[in-house]
């Protein structure tokens, strides 16, 4: 599965993403700098990975949203190429208005950086179904700002349309009904807090995170 | 005893170096904003104290001076008004 993983200045798990997914997905992902015009032809999964771009000045993501290659990429996200965001990939997504909702500093303010606990609530999307819903599944996490907020009407409908797909069992950051990831309406693009790519292999504690790449991998040879 | 709100704002000196305000300028220039200059990125804090005006204004004085600023780098403000008690509210 052609993969691009892109770097933004401050990005500290580009390579941690980029191992991941040359892992698990295709050995020729590359990264893509934030100042290009273009994906590379025949990407098929943009994976916009954790960290800090631009120093969380502003808001955190806030700046890597309106990033030239940002265009490109909500290109991609519109006509169904996957889009996966994780931590500040994920505040980037919401920030470029491709997921609802944003992400406001941690309940206590603390950073948290522990293993947390999720259930996999939706294993019916192109991300999850390697697993089964309801499955407890273990990744760490590493954010300051990572609580979810929407409105109450974004809520309801989050939940009524099954893409709150992941949720904390035990809420390290005071997110609205412990989201810990949810999915855009056509379920393509898939924001979460956790970080799946730190979870590959038994040699960094859990190889819980695989399941995310698998299913996307199953997905595309379907 | 009244009571009165506090707003305080504190900004980097002109001679400091701001990154966040740097990069955020950048940014908008990017953006096509290349004539917006001179971004600073300060902070805004808000209070509530109260007291006699006289001595809250020392107080905060204090608080500006020695806790919510540091007078090295940052350059800081404040403005105090009263908090009038709306009848029925």
């Amino acid at each position: 599965m052609k993969t691009a993983v892109i770097q933004f200045p401050g990005s500290n798990c580009d390579a941690d993403a980029l191992h991941a997914a040359r892992l698990t997905l295709d050995p020729d992902a590359q990264f893509v700098w934030h100042t290009e015009a273009g994906l590379p032809e025949g990407t098929e999964l943009v994976f916009l990975p954790g960290g800090f771009s631009y120093g969380d000045h502003l808001r955190s993501g806030a700046i890597a949203a309106r990033s030239p290659i940002m265009a490109a990429v909500k290109e991609h996200a519109e006509r169904g190429g996957f889009v996966l965001g994780v931590c500040n990939g994920f505040q980037v997504l919401t920030e470029a208005g491709l997921l609802p909702g944003a992400l406001s500093r941690n309940r206590d303010v603390h950073f948290h950086c522990a293993p947390v606990h999720l259930r996999v609530e939706n294993a019916h999307t192109a991300y999850t179904e390697a697993y089964e819903s309801g499955q407890t599944i273990e990744i760490p996490i590493a954010h300051g700002e990572g609580n979810y907020y929407a409105d109450p009407e974004t809520i309801a409908r989050l939940e009524a349309e099954g893409r709150v797909v992941f949720r904390y069992l035990d809420n390290p950051n005071g997110s609205l009904n412990d989201i810990a990831g949810i999915i855009n309406e056509g379920g393509n693009v898939l924001g979460m807090m956790p970080h799946p790519e730190r979870a590959v292999e038994l040699l960094l504690g859990s190889e819980d995170g695989r399941g995310i790449f698998e299913s996307l991998k199953a997905c595309v040879v379907k | 005893m009244p009571t009165f709100t506090a707003k305080v704002f504190v900004t980097l000196k002109p001679s400091i170096l701001d990154p966040q305000g740097r990069t955020v300028e950048r940014a908008l220039s990017h953006l096509d904003h290349a004539n917006v200059s001179g971004v600073r990125v300060g902070k805004y804090i808000e209070l509530t104290l109260s007291g006699e005006r006289p001595g809250v204004e020392t107080q905060l004085q204090g608080i500006v001076e020695n806790v919510l600023s540091n007078p090295v780098m940052e350059n800081a403000r404040w403005e105090l008004e009263e908090v009038r008690e709306v009848a029925g509210a």
